[in-house]
């Protein structure tokens, strides 16, 4: 009996995504499911009930309703206690829940006995669970419309311009905080043309800065910042002076701040003082994208944007749901690749598996148990593991064909020369004289065969395989001697054999010749 | 013309030949080298023909068999596909083995050849025709077999007879023993049993040798069988007392010897084991794979046509690796119109060859050509392996084994060590493979499960031309 998963309309105020659109419910069915969508749950986001029941959604009027037919629920937002309501005894949500805000939320939702999926809980340092990363599609989308409100609230270009109405220099935009949604930031404002700074308390990100086009600015101080979980720590009081002290200094220089400072469970930190704000140009912007947890900048006001001190300081709390569509479909892939996970054998039945690592990182209650926190993953073991194979790989290739890329060492060399010694003696020996004139003429050609052939490049060893059996044919040349050596025929035999000689040479000759001619005419710059 | 005219002669074709070997070096200088080697042997037939050792009697045989053989050959160089020519090499190399047989028989049948001569200098004179015999029949039947196997008239499979090393090795005790009885015949009638037999094992062993080679390390066996040709022309010399044959012979024989050298290497293999033919029992045969640990586990993330355009037309940097499958599906003219698209778009696509990639030694490279890919964007593994990180997208068409990450991670894995491209550091890779279905080596491949990897299945023709259509759209 195939589940179904229900699709509730979001009715959290301003909230315009949602969980699954019409190009999911088309691949969700694939995989066995029924989908069921609430009436308008796709309307912010531009998706009409008929596209969804075009794509094989059943449309339900009403959330009650469809609460009361899903088996499985996908949302977006954490659900409100009247959802928790509404939610089948026994079923299954997968949504966003922060477990480590909402603990109170966690008990409701156990004692309905139900299994929860929270999008947010998921490891991210597996690397398997990247495509289900909702945090990090959702940041990505909120650092892109953090560029495109500043640029809105902006009195000027981005990009540098020499125009005949006079030069307009770039905007300078200073970025704090390089997680997923500051890289899409400083992606998309330094495509539009600004001259990007950005600064994280993680050093090791300095490179994914610079590979966006922006530039890393360095706090004057030694500290490791990175918290684990892709997120940063609370750094030192020496730190966060001489961090005060760098972003004063960028305050006066740019145009526009971008601040996307989080660390998980915490208030954000204040980064950005008044007095700061105060230092800035007039007509500078400020967009706060961590506003929905107090802000980066004293002067936020959250969902608001305000001008204070002539900088617009913009602390939007729904950047992601103003591109509903974008963010929405992005979601709903997460939200589908996760159900993948859970239904291997695309029947249309989900299993929970616990022994999975990722599955077990977001399930948050199972079956009317609260089972987050998660046992700490055990990653810390891989790199030294991963090291060792590596090491004894290269060691077993130098032993397989040292001679090859070393010189040869001291004893082989010897034992060589002792063999070709031997060799040559040997042949000195018992060899006549017009033999050994022969072999120095045989040893000599295959040392300038050795020479001449190692200077040729890869890409012709086709060609050169084709000319050396062109040369090889060579041979015609015995064959041609022992046709009439003599005055006369040779007898028939001996004839016979040296024609067919002659003629298989020849195949060769011209054959060979004409072949690498056609292949060399075809290289060309 | 003199005799020493005729000397001389051949000291001019030596030359020249050295100059052809030595044009090959660089594509600018290639073409002139031909040339070099056309007119060395024009020289070297023609001081023959009018040389001492044959009178005018002998020409209207000479020129009748010459007409017949360059219209064959000449006719087989004009309509072979560029994807055949490892079949047509191999075919050449059995002429090469079979004319050195027949000179050989021719030698020792003439009693004009070996009068005058005894003691030691007898011996060496029959032992060179023994053993000018013996590598051309083995290079003849080794390639025979190798053409079918290329052609796909024999199946690529390796055949391994049991205790096959046993049987080598008996082969090479008659080979001695007949020798022995060879020398001591002393009537041409007598000694032609040992030769015959002989002979006939050789033909064995070359049949033997090749068959126990798997369809996928051909590039070592026909560089072998080059190498053997060039062997057996220099036997043929030192029978016939010709430097000219010697000198050739030898600078043939090497240059198969270097070449199947490196392809060893890129393959990690030893050399000496592979000369001797006996190919594929160390380490070559797959692992078992009971135990299930060393399996690569994930799913595969498959991709369309289309999507591969969205990625490539996105891409700044591009790097494909061309493997066996697209000479099977003749996809290098396709290759070569995306390629020419996205350059034009501004996107730098760039070829990454393997050094064993295809069915002989620089395969990839003719094919490419072929379809007018400029050489300046070819490069050799070495050359841009360090630059898959800076790539967004290696896209692999038809080739498994080179780019399998186990040979560096996995120490376990039967090619470990060997040499690959490592095309999981790009950005995206995107593999075109007709099926799961792993190598030659029968080694899953664990970049078909990587995060950053997508399988595009299909036909790589049918495949890249739907792309290339998506791209123009």
């Amino acid at each position: 009996m195939p589940l179904t998963i229900g699709v509730p309309r979001e009715v959290f105020a301003g909230e315009k995504r949602v969980a699954t659109v019409p190009d999911v419910v088309e691949k969700l069915i694939k995989l066995g499911f029924k989908v069921a969508v609430e009436s308008g749950a796709g309307d912010a986001a531009n998706f009409s009930d008929d596209v969804y029941r075009a794509a094989g959604a059943e449309i339900i009027e009403g959330a009650a309703r469809l609460w009361a037919t899903s088996d499985i629920v996908f949302k977006v937002r954490g659900p409100s206690s009247e959802e928790v309501g509404l939610l089948r005894d026994g079923g299954t949500l997968i949504s966003f829940i922060w477990p480590a805000q909402n603990p109170e939320l966690l008990q409701k939702l156990a004692a309905k006995n139900a299994t929860v999926l929270a999008i947010d809980s998921l490891p991210r340092t597996l690397s398997r669970a990247q495509k289900m990363d909702a945090l990090t599609s959702q940041a990505g989308v909120a650092g892109y419309r953090a560029v495109i409100e500043a640029a809105n609230a902006f009195g000027r270009f981005f990009n540098g311009q020499i125009t005949a109405a006079g030069k307009v220099p770039p905007a300078k935009v200073f970025i704090a905080g390089a997680g997923v949604a500051g890289l899409s930031a400083i992606g998309t404002a330094a495509n539009l043309g600004a001259i990007v700074r950005a600064n994280d308390t993680r050093a090791e990100v300095a490179d994914q800065v610079v590979s966006l086009g922006g530039e890393f600015v360095k706090v004057d101080y030694e500290e490791e910042g990175s918290g684990g979980g892709g997120y940063a720590k609370v750094m030192s009081e020496g730190f966060q002076q001489a961090q005060r002290d760098m972003y004063a200094k960028q305050a006066k220089e740019v145009d526009i701040i971008i601040t996307t400072a989080l660390i998980p469970g915490k208030p954000a930190p204040k980064l950005i003082t008044a007095e700061m704000v105060r230092s800035m140009k007039p007509g500078s912007v400020i967009v706060d994208m961590a506003a929905e947890q107090g802000g980066n900048c004293e002067l936020t006001e959250p969902g608001q944007a305000v001008v204070k001190h002539g900088v617009t300081i913009i602390g939007y709390t729904d950047l992601v749901s103003r591109l509903a569509r974008q963010s929405s479909t992005l979601y709903s892939t997460n939200l589908f690749r996760l159900t993948e996970e859970l239904c291997k054998t695309k029947d249309g039945i989900i299993d929970v598996n616990m022994d999975d690592d990722a599955i077990r990182g977001l399930t948050v209650t199972k079956d009317g148990n609260v089972t987050w926190p998660p046992p700490a993953p055990k990653l810390p073991a891989a790199p030294p593991v991963a090291a060792k194979p590596a090491a004894t790989v290269s060691a077993k290739k130098g032993h397989g064909h040292g001679g090859s890329s070393e010189p040869m060492s001291g004893q082989k060399m010897a034992i060589m020369f002792g063999v070709a010694a031997v060799l040559f003696w040997l042949i000195g020996a018992y060899a006549p004289v017009k033999f050994l004139g022969h072999f120095t003429v045989f040893v000599l050609a295959c040392f300038v065969g050795y020479m001449v052939v190692w200077n040729v490049k890869p890409a012709l060893h086709t060609p050169l395989m084709s000319v050396t059996n062109a040369i090889s044919s060579i041979i015609a040349i015995g064959a041609l001697v022992q046709i009439a050596p003599s005055g006369d025929l040779s007898p028939v035999w001996i004839r016979s054999l040296a024609i067919g000689g002659i003629v298989l040479a020849t195949i060769n000759m011209f054959g060979g010749f004409a072949v690498t001619q056609r292949m060399l005419a075809m290289f060309r710059k | 013309m003199s005799g020493s005219l005729a000397t001389v002669s051949y000291i001019g074709a030596t030359i020249l030949f050295i100059l052809c070997l030595g044009g090959l070096s660089n594509q600018e200088t290639a073409r002139r080298g031909n040339l070099y080697g056309m007119i060395g042997m024009t020289i070297a037939v023609l001081a023959t023909v009018f040389g001492p050792q044959v009178t005018t009697a002998g020409l209207p045989w000479i020129i009748g068999s010459m007409v017949v053989g360059s219209a064959i050959g000449l006719y087989l160089a004009r309509v072979v596909q560029m994807t055949q020519m490892p079949e047509l090499v191999a075919f050449m190399h059995s002429m090469v083995g079979l004319a050195a047989m027949l000179v050989g028989y021719a030698t020792y049948i003439d009693p004009a050849a070996s009068a005058g001569l005894a003691g030691a200098e007898k011996a060496i004179h029959e032992m060179e025709m023994y053993v000018g015999i013996l590598i051309g029949a083995v290079t003849f039947s080794g390639s025979v077999i190798a053409f079918g196997k290329l052609s796909a008239k024999i199946s690529g499979k390796p055949l391994l007879l049991p205790g096959r090393h046993w049987l080598n090795l008996i082969g090479l005790v008659l080979i001695i023993y007949f020798g022995r009885e060879f020398l001591h015949a002393t009537t041409i009638a007598e000694g032609m049993t040992p030769m015959i037999v002989m002979t006939i094992v050789s033909l064995l062993f070359g049949i033997h040798m090749v068959m126990a080679i798997g369809g996928a390390d051909m590039p070592v066996v026909v560089s072998m069988l080059n190498s053997y040709s060039g062997w057996a022309a220099a036997a043929t010399g030192f029978m016939l007392s010709n430097d000219l044959l010697i000198v050739t012979g030898a600078l043939v024989g090497s240059s198969g010897a270097i070449l199947s050298y490196i392809m060893c290497n890129a393959m990690n293999r030893n050399f000496i084991s592979v000369i001797a033919g006996g190919f594929g029992s160390d380490g070559g045969t797959p692992a078992p794979k009971g135990d299930g640990t060393a399996q690569p586990v994930g799913e595969v993330s498959p991709i369309l046509a289309a999507e591969t355009a969205e990625l490539l037309r996105e891409a700044k940097n591009v790097i494909i690796v061309p493997g066996y499958g697209m000479a099977v599906a003749q996809a290098q003219h396709t290759v070569y119109e995306i390629t020419k698209y996205l350059r034009e778009k501004g996107v730098n696509v760039r070829f990454g060859i393997h050094p064993v990639a295809g069915r002989m030694p620089g395969h990839m490279n003719v094919l490419l050509a072929e379809a007018k890919v400029p050489y300046d964007v070819v490069f050799e593994m070495d050359e841009l392996n360090e630059d898959f990180p800076d790539t967004d997208v290696a896209m692999i068409i038809g080739a498994n084994d080179i780019v399998n990450p186990a040979a560096q991670d996995d120490p376990t894995s039967p090619i470990a060590g060997m040499p690959v491209l490592e095309v999981w550091k790009a950005k995206t890779s995107i593999v075109m493979k007709r099926s799961m279905a792993s190598g030659y080596a029968g080694v899953d491949n664990p970049l078909f499960y990587k995060d950053n990897n997508r399988m595009l299945f299909g036909d790589a023709k049918k495949m890249l031309d739907e792309v290339l259509i998506a791209l123009k759209a």
